[in-house]
Parts: C-alpha cells; structure tokens; sequence
C-alpha cells in the first residue's frame, strides 16, 4: 500500500501529520507522535504575544534603573540573554529534528506583521522543515475592514517569505467575505499550503463567578465539513498545497478529506483524547479502507471528490447546500 | 583598528588578555573592568597565550589582593581592578607583593577616599596613599593612555620586577567614551615577550626547587634586605622609558614618563598628573599662541619618581612653576607631587645641576571629580605671573575660610572650531545615556571623526536626572571637562525646565530641542518667564517633539530616546539625514540584538516615526510667559535648607564656597522633606469608604507616603473641603475620625501599596481602597490637605498597639521620602524601625544603597519627630560596620554606667525618690519609655542649677533612657565584606541590634553576586548561574545561643517582621534580623515585590524564623518556624524573576541542573528546619554569658 504523499515540496511517508498542539511541547512528546507513525509534525505554536511581551517585558526589567546612578549603570551581566520563549523553542526544533527521521514543521502564531516574524529564518536555521504561519485573527475592532485584515495575512506572509527558503504554510480561519478569494490571493503570494481551517476559540461565560472564562474545546468531526467543503472547491484553484485540519475524530474522516482533495490531514484533538498513539489506528484504518476499496495508493483517490477545475463552483456548492438542505427537510419536516 | 569605548574597557581589554588570573570585587567606579573580565572570562575568550584566565570573585578587596599574592608566588601573570577604599584594603599585601620584587599590574579608577564624607568620583587620594608601598605608580591621562600604559605597565613590570599600580581618573577617564586606536595582540606580544613570562613562572614556588619566601626577620638583617631592592627601582624609569619607546615604534604613539610641552623658552610652568594634564596642556598651548611663555609638564610615572627625566624635560629658562595635586593631606608641607618636584629641584640647584631654581608653589585641584577648566589654568598661570604668587592655593572652588583659591576666568573658551558641542537633559527613566552613547559610537566609527561622551548621573536612584555631555570632531577630543558652550541643548523631559537651568549651558545661537506634550504653537507660552527670556537672550534655536506620543505609539513608553536621537541627528546634521538614519537603526540592532528582534523593531519604528512629530517653534520677540520658575525650597525651610541644601538640589553646589560647608561632616536631619520631587505621574489616592484602616499599605510603602492619624472629630472643622475621612473603625472611639493622607508630591507611583491593600470595589476588582490616579490635578489641593493633616495631634505613642501592623501605623515615620528606587525593598523595613525606635535610636549603617538613599548630599530622609527626636544616624566604612556599631553601642553602655553612677552619687541633692525611679525604671513598654522620659526631664531640671558631678551628669544624662544601637547593611557587607565583624559583633554578647536587608546580590554597585546570592541565579560575576548555595547566615548566628535571630519577609507575613524587630530591640544581647529585600536587581516589577516574598515564603525558598534565646532560657524550644509548609514549588517562585530566567534562556540544561538542586536543598532545609522546631531547649546551646 503507497500512502507516500508531497506536502508543499516535502516528500512523507504517509499523509498523516499531527498539527501543533501541546503533544509536541517537549523532545518526547516528539518522539512519540514519530514513533506512533504520522508522517510530519508540526511543532506547537511560537505565539506573537510570547515574543512580543516576553521581548518587551524583559527589556523594561532590564532598563530599568539602568543609566540612572553613576555607581550601577546596569543591574545584569551584559549580553545576559532575555529572550525566553523563542531560545527555547529554537532548542526543541533542533533536538527534534535532529531525534526524529520525519520533517519536523515550526509554527508561528500571530496576527499583525512585526519583529516577531524574523523568528522565521531563526526556525529554518534550527532545522525546521518548513514553517507554519497560523495566521489567528480576531478582528475585534469594528472599525477594521474586511481588506485590512485580508493585507494583513498578505502582508505576514510577506515578511515571511523574504527571510527563508524552506515552504511556507498559511493556517488561517473560515471567516472571510470570501474565503476562495483569500485562499487565490495567499497562494499567489507564494504560500507554499494552505491549512484549512483555524478553529475560532470562543471565550465562555461563568454564571457562577460572574466572570469571562477561557474556554477551548477540543474539535468535533462535524466541524470538519466546512473546511472539507472549502478543500474540494480550492482543490483545483490553487498551486499551493492543501491540508485539512479540525475534526479529525476516525479514520474515515481522514479518508473524506483525501477524497475532497487534501493533500494531508492533520489531526491534534483526536491525538490529545486518545494519546499519540492513535496515530497508528488512524493510518491503520485508512490502509483498511483503501484495501477494502481497491486503491493502491493515496493519489488515486485524492481529491476524487473535489469540485472538478472546469465547474462553475458558486453554482456547484449551491447546488450541493440545496440538496443537503432538502435532504435535511424530507428526514426532519420542514422548519 | 578604532573603537569608542571607555577607559575602563580600554584598561581592562590589555589588562585581561595579559593575565592568567583576575581577582576581583566591586568598586565604584572600577567595577565595569572586573565584570568585562567576567564576562569575557564566561565567554572563554582567551588572553594573548591562549588560555581563558581564572576570574575570581572575591569576599573583599583585601581577599582580591590576598588572592592576588597567591597567585603570584604561584607564578600566574595576575591582576586585579579596584579603587579608592578598595585600593585602601589591598595595602598590606602591596607592600608584600613589593618587597618580593614580584611583577604585577593593579588597573585603579582612581577615587577619592571617604573623610568628612564618602565619594565615589575621581581625584588621587586613593593612588597616593599607596606611593610609599614599593609599586610603581603609572598615571594615564586619556582613554587612549588607559589602554596603552596599560600594556607598558605590564611590560615594565615583567622587565623590572616592580609591580605596577596603573591608574587613570575615575569616572573622568574611567567612564568617558572616547574615540581611540586600539592595540592588536601582536603590539601586546611585541612589548611583553615570552622569555619574561617563563622568568616570572621560575621565581614561583615549586615543590621540585623547594625555598621559603616571606621569612620573618630580625634588627640583624631586616634593613640590609630592605636596602636590597634599590637597583630594580633605579632602573624602572628605563624601562618604562623603553616600553614607552618600544610602543611608540609600533604604533607612532609616543610617550614619555615625564612630558614637556609647551614654549620651548618658558618662564611659567604647570605640573600635574592625570586627566587634568590634557587640559594644562590645550591651555598652554592657547597661551602660547598668544604669546605667553608657558610650558606644561605631565607627569605619567610617578613612583619610582623619575627627577632626573624631569629635570631634562624643564626648560632651563622656567623662573615659576605650580605643581597641581590632585589629593589633599591635611597638615603636610604641601601635596605629594608638589614636594616631589621642589624635592628634586632644589637638590638640583644644591649641587649644581641647576642654575636656577625656580619659585615652585602647590596647588590642590579636582578633589572628587571637582573640573579643572581652561580658565581655571590660565587663572593659575595668572596667578604664577603675579609678583609673589600664593606658595600654596586651590583653584576651581571658593575658599572664603583659608582664602586659598584662586580667581579665574570661567568662559575661557580654547575648543577648535570644528568641534561640535551638545549637552542633553533626560531623566535615567528614558534611555538618554543609552541612547547618547550609541550616538558617540556611532559617530566615532566614521572615518574622519573623532568623539567623546560624558555622563553626569544625581544620586537619587528613582526618578534621577542625568546630563550627557557630546562632543565630536574632525582632531581627537582632549577636552576632560564637562561641556559649557554648547551648539545644542537637548531637554528631554519638559518638566525639567522648572528645577534645571538647561540652558546656562548654552552657547550664543544654539539650538534647544524640546520634549513636550504641547501642540507646536502652545509651546512657546508653555515655557517658563526666565527660560523665554534666556532663549532670547542668547538668539537660541527651538525645536519641539512630542516624543512621548510616539514612543507610546511604537509600544515604548516612556522610552523616548531613540526618538529625541534621530531628532538630534536630523536638526544638527552631522551626517546625512538618510544615512544617519541607518546608521541609528543598525546601532539598535546591535544594542538591542540579544533582547529580541521584537525590541529591536519597536525602536527602529521609532526612528521612522520620529521626524513626522518635529517643529521648528517661532520664538516672538518678547518674553510673554508670567509664570516663574518655582522655588527649590519653600521660604519657611531653615536657613541652611536654603542657603546651602537648596543650592545643591538646583545643581549650584559647585558654587557654595567652603564656608558654607559644615566642617566635620555634619549635616542636619530631615532634609528630603524639602525635596518635592514630583518624579511619578501616577500617585497613591485613598479611597475612604471603601478603606478598612489595616494599616498595610503605609506598612509597606518604601517612601513613606503613606501616613494615618486619628483625631476627635471636632477637629474637622477648620479641615479644607478635600480633607477626606472616615470614622475610626475601631470600639471605644466614638467621635473619632480616621485620615490616611497620601504625600503625592513625594510618591514614586511604584504601586506596592496597592498590591497591599487587601479589598476591592464589590463588582469593580480593579479599584482598592487605595489606587492610583493622576498626579496633576491632585497637587493643589493635597498641599492644603497635608498641612491640615500635619496640624493634627500625633497619636499618644504610650497608647498606640506596637503590636499590630495597623497599631504601628499611627507612628510617625522618622525615615521619609528617600530617593531610593521606587518600589525599594529595604526601605520598608527602615521605616518601620524608625517608627518603632526612632526617637531612641542610633544607627550604623553599612556603605551600600541604604547609606546612598540614607544619606548622599544634598538630603537626608532620616527626620526628626514633633517632639525633635529622632535616629542618629552614621556610616563608617563598607567593611566595618559592625564593629562600628559595636562601637557606638560601648560608648553607650560606658555613659549609661556612668550616669547611674553619678545619679547614685547625687542620690541626697537631686532627691532619692527620683534617682531610685529612675535607676530602677522598666524601660520595655512605651509607656515605661515615657514616664522615664518624664523623670529625666525632672532630673535635668534638678541638675541645672548643679556644679562638679552634676555636670558630669548632665553630659550623659540622655543614656538614662535606654538607647537602641541598629547595625545596617546589606548582603553584600553581612555576608561578604564584613562577614568576620559580624561574626565577631554577634559573638561580643552585646547588646546590638543588626538588620540585614537581604537583596541577595551587591545592589548599590549593579548587582554582583555575594555569597547571599541563591544557587540557579544570574548575576554580574556569576554570569553563568550561581553554582554555590546562599549562606545560611541564620544558622550560624543560631549556633551561638546568645543570639537572638530572626528571618522576615514583609510581603509574606507582616505581623511575623513586626514581632521579630520588636523581640529583637528587647533582647539584652545581639540580635540579627535577616530581612528579604526585593530589588531591581531580582528583574522583577517593583510592584510584584511583596508578591515574590509571599512566594519566596511559600516555596520554603525563604522560611521564616525566629530563635529566641529567652525561651530557652525559660525551658521552652527556641527556635520558631513562623511559616506554614511550602506549598508552591521553587520554580512557581523563582520563574518569576529575570534573575533566574536569564540563565534558562542562555543554558536551559545548567538552569535545569541547578533548579533541581535548588529545590532539593529547599527540601533539605526545610527538613532541618522542621526538625529543629520540634525539639526541647536542652538541644539548642545555652546562653553562657554571666547575668547581665
């Protein structure tokens, strides 16, 4: 059975690849998603915030009192090291790659171009095989239009762009005027794949304490139909690479978004619930699934349910939701 | 290859790669050179032989030079970098290193030596106190000879077997960024060959050619021996000379021991040393282009004293000469280099070698970096012309006691034209030094410019005010004085206008670049009448920038440096505007490189927004502002607060003459209160419903902003409609009104007292009680209010609870508004001892930040109370000041002897009744303390009219009250430097009382590490983490039995600090109160202080304690662990803090290594501790001293 699979130039074993997540915090946590058999891993995420406040915070502790009394004109040994998180995730990308025989993917997160972005090349030196820009926008000022944040993935990737040579993935989330068209324009912009879909984290509300809680939910399978509905229209758009994230639960999710044209899969929630090694039922039952239906390798069923390159696409998913929708109507009667 | 840098670096850079071992401790103003070697060290950057010398931290700069000795007859090439009282300390073993013929090289800033009172800046007192050791003296004069002397110091001593003090001004040369040549390894070989080394390696000691070296002799041989050395002194001056020469060849910079320059006919000379050289040197030759016969003669190789090279280098046409001192020695003939000089040509001319000799006087100059200006040499060559000048004079202050000084003309101006000049005003807070020295080595890179930087720092550590003086020009800067005409003015901080006068400095037609919040076209009215009228007089240019605006905008607020330097750039047009830019921006990147790419965009965004904000303001023809400047002391303030204190708060003490100055070093108490500040824009506001009156938040605030009263309510009446109040939250008292009054104008806005409060606003978690709010529109009316507040009656100290946080509250601090940092984590604990004991209270206090904020001119925040009580406060030396407080405390056990036994001898005159009260009066509670304090009253009374042993009496009578002896310092003193007085002070059994405020590092010098310095933490000279455990100081004052000792964090347990200092000063004995200080050094916010001690506490990191040797003297155990099982782990504490951070970024294996180590030993620690607190007394040693 050939699971090989290319994913933005990189060649893998398989099209399996756990996305970032806490499973990949540490060297072990690593080691054992390779281990259990997913074909690449992207690291957890490199947070703008960490490297902004991080930098920012430990440069005010610095200066301050610093050039203000003749007798201690400093309060550090010089050159004393002050960034904190990025050392530390440039350490683990080069004990990772250099412990595991599978690419090993940084990710950076963040939303607004800044210094924070030159990490990039700081990854690909460490031996990142390539970067993930988790583009995580959360527009919260009304007065931000829908084209400014639109040039700001451009602009991020961008920035990216300039300072590597390794492929460079754009994750970004569904909610987009029209999300083609920033996928068309991203892919333009020379991402090397795009990475369907960031899931939105909805703060919740605690009634009891009165107060605003985080709240992150592990994702569910039914999430995966938007962004599975967005693979197979962009599957013969765009030159970029395709990945499917969100929703990953069984193997047969995995299966439905090769069919709908991903060239990998990613999955952490299912990774978190079940533990790193659920990789390996995941991979065992898209093998059973392929020997059940006769294919011999992942590209001929790929993207076997993508919306075909010749089809007037705004017509074909309208098609699509009307018929889910009537569906829907003849088992639950009309609402 | 050129650099700027500054001539500590330019010292330390030959001085390390020419060693194989550095031993070294802080000192102002050397430290830097001793943490480059560090660091340099830490890095494994090799010396000239390819091996990366040892640098050790030693407890003292006597154990540095101990050490030091060590590694010598060990046969390492050895240095060491000190300074002032630290030079002081090596004594003893210069004269031993000397009296082995040994080869050596000491760097030394040289710096003033404390008398009438400490400094840390520059003058020669230190180096002169050690001519008479057997080294040799070598003085540099420039950055430049910082660097290269230093090599001809280490090849002359490798030749000649002499050790070598090189020495150069401290702060003057030491810290003056300067554009120098740099030598290269080969000129460092080519001058120290291999053959010396190997030579001083066979004199070491070796088991393999065993002898004895450091013999003890008797009146037989001693003298001879002594005499033996002769000829390796007599033939230093060559070899110097020739290591001079041989530089020279290398590099074309030539020098001589001794140099003339000058008219070659000169009837009127100038001798002198040091940095001021360069400045006689321009003059004269000012003056002798104007045709003045006048010569200068430097001065480098002072020991072995080279006459004969003097004596060549002196025109034989020189008829007056005035050797300039730069050290003074009360009651000698003249200063050192004087009678040096007349020395040597007086036996000259006695024996024929001389025609004539010359008219030679004395003259002191630049005691503690005090300028010797161009005006002020030709004021002494003024001086040398006159028919019979002084034999003896000062020059550069006024002496109207002595009548010494001399009179100059201080606008004599000799800078070449093409020199540009610029003085910039900042505040520490905003980054302008930092900014302004990377703007001098920015222009000291380019080809065709040399530069000079110069930075004046006041001595408050919060809200300090610092001026930077820049030169730059096409022909190397030799000007080591401070700038006084200058073509631009940058004031960095408005409010500076009002308390500084930015523009005396000024040249006619300079440009001011202001910082100022105001629209361009409301900024003229803004400023003040006399700076208007200033700008017209002198035709000044203005520019204005809200670059606060901008460098909040680029997320760095209140760092408006890079903005104001790219103002700078582009107004002066040193360079191209483009091409300064860039210049700027790669400068940032350098500088701010390893605090992350984030930190390096920001302040490149800040240069590109920084000329959008510019304006060129128009300046009308009249002056049209009414508003004056503010007084620097309020009219009522006592005649020497304003006469004299207040000259110094303006920036005019230069000006006092020297009878203004108190003669013994007495200053009055009290002063800070003068000093309204105004430092923080945020500022403590009370919140009167919401308040419960716990008191904590005055407990804790380090500036003593905070005060609370009770009153009758009546009182009220007269209050002004601001005064807020509540009803005194307590039983019995009805009627009764509760203030807490925040002193705004003194308020660091550090926040601590917030952290502190322990309610908020139900719904609203964000307001306390206390909260911080805006300054400005406070200010009036809170004056009215604070002059209300002091009107009211001081609480009753007999009837306030001592034993409560809040009780205390009611006392009136007697430590107040100190310049401390803001958010100090010492300063609490002070102030709560002043309140506890201040009336009676007499204090020792360690040379450190607490003797810095307690008592660097011009103020004091020690005060006095209503009743003018209050702490006698002194410091002594860094070293010794348990031994000093052990003083203090005998000479008030031998009066308070004394006084009983005269009152017992006057028992029938002065009433029996009244002596047996008060020989037998309990003297623990207060209200004990007053009612003696009534008797003696009494006493005194009965004693007025009294002769003989009555007045005897009267002159100790004060002892019959008992008195409080405080020993205070730091770790950097309790554990290291006077670690063996201590020990010494704890084992006397007296009754002293000692408060370690433990920082855990050298605070005042920048944070070095002593041996309080935890295990896992980053500090200077422990750049690669703290490998050795703190010092478990407690434990080994517990082991005497006879002391009382107590570990406190006020931040985890206040009530527990304030049982553990009351017990403490009731204990007949030593008692040590280890206290925990947060500090700016932990790389915390200030804010967060009280909250890291909490966790210090719960983590077990900091248990806390106290051993009571009175319980056990009553059966029970005596020790006490007040804290609760840690509960947090040593990481939830310590990661909290860039101390400890800093090592996890740069090693994360060693930071994790030594974490895990840590943590075992917290646990291990804990163990004992718990151990120990279940036992009985009878395992804890006995109090052996007989009944006291």
């Amino acid at each position: 059975m050939d699971l090989a699979t290319r994913y933005m130039g990189l060649t893998l074993r398989n099209p399996l690849l756990a996305s970032a997540s806490p499973l990949s915090n540490t060297l072990d946590g690593v080691k054992r998603l390779a281990d259990a058999g997913v074909a690449a891993i992207v690291l957890y995420s490199l947070f703008e915030e960490q490297v902004r406040q991080e930098a920012e915070r430990n440069a005010r502790l610095v200066d301050a009192g610093a050039d203000s009394f003749a007798e201690s004109l400093s309060y550090f040994p010089a050159g004393a090291q002050l960034e904190t998180e990025p050392p530390r995730y440039l350490n683990l990308i080069e004990r990772a790659a250099g412990a595991v025989q599978i690419p090993v993917i940084a990710s950076l997160n963040g939303a607004t171009p800044g210094g924070w972005t030159s990490y990039a090349r700081a990854m690909q030196d460490a031996g990142a095989a390539a970067i993930e820009l988790n583009i995580y926008s959360l527009p919260g000022d009304p007065h931000t239009s829908g084209r400014d944040v639109e040039q700001r993935h451009l602009d991020i990737l961008q920035r990216v762009k300039d300072t590597v040579s390794v492929p460079v993935a754009v994750k970004l989330g569904p909610h987009f005027s029209s999300t083609g068209e920033i996928a068309l324009r991203l892919d333009r912009a020379g991402a090397d794949a795009l990475v369907l879909f960031n899931r939105f984290l909805q703060p919740d509300v605690d009634p009891e304490q009165l107060t605003v809680v985080p709240a992150v939910d592990l994702s569910r399978p039914a999430e995966a139909r938007l962004a599975r509905t967005w693979i197979s229209l962009l599957r013969h758009q765009v030159r970029a690479s395709l990945a499917a994230t969100t929703g990953v639960e069984e193997p047969a999710d995995v299966v439905k978004y090769l069919l709908a044209g991903a060239d990998v899969v990613m999955s952490a929630s299912a990774l978190l619930r079940h533990g790193p090694q659920y990789a390996t039922v995941l991979l065992d039952g898209l093998t059973a699934w392929m020997r059940r239906k006769g294919y011999a390798s992942v590209g001929e069923l790929r993207g076997l349910l993508a919306v075909p390159a010749d089809s007037d696409q705004a017509a074909y998913e309208r098609a699509g939701y009307v018929r889910a929708l009537r569906a829907a109507n003849a088992s639950l009667g009309p609402w | 290859m050129r650099a700027t840098i500054d001539g500590n670096e330019a010292a330390a850079s030959v001085a390390y790669r020419l060693s194989e071992v550095c031993c070294i401790y802080p000192i102002t103003p050397s430290s830097p050179m001793a943490e480059l070697a560090d660091e340099w060290s830490s890095q494994a950057r090799p010396n000239l032989w390819g091996s990366v010398p040892a640098v050790v931290e030693m407890q003292s700069e006597g154990g540095a030079a101990g050490a030091l000795h060590g590694a010598l007859q060990g046969g390492a090439l050895a240095t060491t970098f000190t300074a002032s009282q630290g030079l002081l300390l090596m004594i003893p073993n210069m004269y031993k290193i000397a009296g082995e013929l040994t080869a050596a090289v000491m760097h030394v800033a040289a710096r003033s030596i404390a008398a009438q009172g400490l400094s840390i800046f520059g003058d020669h007192s230190d180096v002169m106190a050690v001519r008479q050791t057997g080294f040799a003296l070598l003085a540099s004069a420039s950055v430049q000879e910082a660097h290269d002397l230093a090599l001809v110091a280490h090849a002359a001593t490798l030749a000649t077997r002499v050790p070598f003090v090189h020495f150069f001004d401290g702060f003057r040369t030491s810290h003056e960024l300067n554009t120098i040549d740099l030598l290269c390894d080969d000129d460092l070989r080519a001058l120290v060959p291999a053959q010396r080394v190997r030579e001083h390696r066979a004199r070491a000691l070796t088991p393999e050619r065993p002898f004895i070296r450091g013999t003890a002799q008797n009146p037989d041989v001693y003298f001879q021996a002594r005499e033996t050395v002769n000829p390796f002194y007599a033939g230093v001056p060559d070899a110097v000379q020739g290591a001079m020469n041989a530089l020279g060849e290398r590099t074309g910079r030539r020098y001589q021991t001794i140099e003339y320059t000058g008219h070659p006919q000169a009837e009127r000379v100038i001798v002198v040393m040091g940095s001021a050289a360069q400045t006689v040197a321009q003059t004269v030759a000012h003056l002798s282009a104007l045709g003045e016969r006048v010569g200068a003669l430097q001065v480098r190789l002072f020991r072995p004293f080279p006459a004969k090279a003097l004596l060549d280098a002196l025109p034989a046409t020189v008829r007056r000469i005035a050797v300039l001192d730069r050290t003074k020695e009360p009651g000698s003939l003249g200063e050192p280099l004087f009678l040096d000089v007349l020395a040597a040509l007086s036996e000259a001319h006695t024996v024929g070698e001389r025609e004539v000799l010359p008219l030679v006087t004395g003259g002191r100059y630049g005691l503690s970096s005090k300028e010797l200006t161009p005006g002020m040499v030709a004021g002494v060559f003024g001086e040398l012309a006159r028919e019979r000048p002084r034999p003896r004079f000062t020059i550069g202050i006024t002496d109207d006691v002595s009548g010494l000084s001399l009179p100059y003309d201080p606008s004599l101006d000799i800078e070449p034209p093409g020199t540009v000049r610029a003085v910039f005003f900042g505040l520490g807070s905003d980054g302008t030094v930092g900014a302004n020295k990377n703007t001098i080595k920015i222009l000291g890179a380019e080809e065709n410019l040399h530069a000079q930087g110069y930075f004046v720092y006041d001595s408050k550590k919060s809200g300090s005010q610092t001026v930077s003086h820049l030169r730059f020009g096409p022909a190397p800067i030799r000007a080591p004085y401070l700038v006084a005409q200058a073509g631009f003015v940058g004031c960095h901080h408005f409010g500076l206008l009002d308390r500084v006068d930015v523009l005396a400095l000024a040249a006619p037609g300079a440009t001011l670049l202001l910082n100022c919040a105001q629209p361009p076209e409301e900024v003229w009215d803004a400023l003040p009448r006399p700076v208007q009228e200033k700008i017209l007089a002198k035709g000044i240019e203005v520019y204005a920038i809200d670059a606060g605006r901008i460098a909040r905008e680029v997320g760095l607020a209140g760092r408006t440096n890079i903005v104001l330097q790219t103002c700078f750039f582009a107004i002066s047009g040193v360079l191209p505007r483009q091409e300064a830019i860039d210049k700027i921006k790669s400068a940032i990147a350098k500088t701010y490189g390893h605090r992350g790419a984030e930190v390096v965009e920001r302040n490149q965004a800040a240069v590109d927004r920084a000329l959008d904000g510019l304006h060129r303001i128009e300046v009308p023809a009249l002056a049209t502002s009414a508003r004056q400047l503010p007084p620097v002391v309020p009219a009522g303030a006592p005649q020497f607060v304003r006469e004299v204190t207040a000259q110094m708060m303006a920036g005019r003490g230069d000006e006092l003459p020297v009878s203004a100055l108190p003669v013994d070093g007495t200053y009055p108490s009290g002063t800070a209160a003068y000093e309204k500040r105004n430092i923080s824009d945020l500022v403590a506001h009370w919140d009167p419903d919401l308040c419960i009156q716990c008191g904590n938040c005055s407990f804790v605030c380090p500036h003593s902003v905070i005060r609370s009263t009770y009153y009758d309510q009546s009182l009220l009446a007269g209050a002004p409609p601001a005064f807020a109040s509540a009803p005194l939250d307590v039983r019995g008292l009805p009627d009764t009104r509760f203030t807490l009054q925040v002193y705004v104008e003194d308020c660091t806005g550090c926040r601590l007292c917030v952290e502190a409060c322990p309610v908020t606003a139900p719904g609203d978690p964000d307001h306390k009680a206390i909260n911080l709010a805006a300054r400005a529109p406070l200010v009036a009316a809170q004056r009215e209010n604070i002059a209300f507040f002091e009107s009211l009656p001081v609480a009753d100290r007999s009837r306030v609870d001592f034993g409560t946080v809040r009780g205390t509250q009611f006392l009136t601090p007697l430590f107040e508004f100190s310049g401390a940092c803001a958010g100090c984590g010492e300063t609490p604990y002070i102030k709560l001892l002043s309140q506890l004991f201040g009336d009676r209270m007499t204090v020792a206090n360690a040379t450190g930040c607490s003797s810095i904020y307690g008592g660097n001119l011009p103020t004091t925040p020690w005060t006095a109370g209503p009743d003018g009580r209050g702490p006698a406060w002194s410091n002594s030396l860094f070293e010794d000041n348990a031994e000093f407080g052990l003083g203090l405390r005998l000479a008030a056990d031998r009066h308070t002897a004394l006084a009983r036994t005269r009152l017992s001898e006057l028992r029938d005159t002065v009433g029996a009744d009244l002596v047996e009260e008060i020989l037998n009066a309990p003297q623990l509670r207060e209200s004990e303390l007053a009612a003696q304090r009534e008797r003696v009253a009494e006493l005194r009374r009965r004693l007025e009219t009294l002769d003989g042993a009555a007045q005897d009496l009267r002159s100790v009578v004060d002892h019959l009250i008992r008195r409080s002896v405080w020993i205070i310092g730091g770790d950097g003193w309790a554990y290291d430097i006077g670690s063996g007085g201590l020990d010494h002070v704890l084992a006397s059994g007296r009754n002293v009382n000692v408060l370690v405020l433990d920082t855990e590092v050298y605070s005042n010098t920048g944070g070095q590490a002593s041996k309080a310095t935890p295990l896992g933490a980053v500090a200077k000279f422990a750049a690669a983490g703290k490998s050795v455990p703190k010092k478990d100081l407690a434990l080994q004052a517990i082991a005497y039995g006879s002391v009382y000792v107590a570990r406190v964090a006020m931040g985890a347990d206040p009530q527990q600090t304030l049982r553990a200092l009351r017990e403490a000063e009731a204990y007949d004995g030593p008692s040590l109160v280890i206290a925990y200080s947060h500090c700016i050094a932990h790389g915390i916010e200030m804010r967060d202080g009280l909250d890291q001690q909490y966790r210090a506490v719960a983590s077990g990191y900091w248990p806390l304690i106290r051993y009571d040797p009175v319980v056990r003297e009553s059966g029970g155990n005596p020790f006490l662990l007040d804290s609760p099982r840690p509960r947090i782990a040593l990481t939830d504490y310590t990661q909290r803090e860039l101390r400890y951070r800093a090592l996890r970024n740069s090693d994360p294996a060693e930071a994790e290594r030594l974490a895990i180590l840590a943590q075992e030993a917290v646990d291990q620690r804990w163990d004992t501790y718990e151990q120990m607190a279940t036992r009985t007394a009878r395992h804890f040693p006995a109090d052996a001293r007989k009944e006291r």
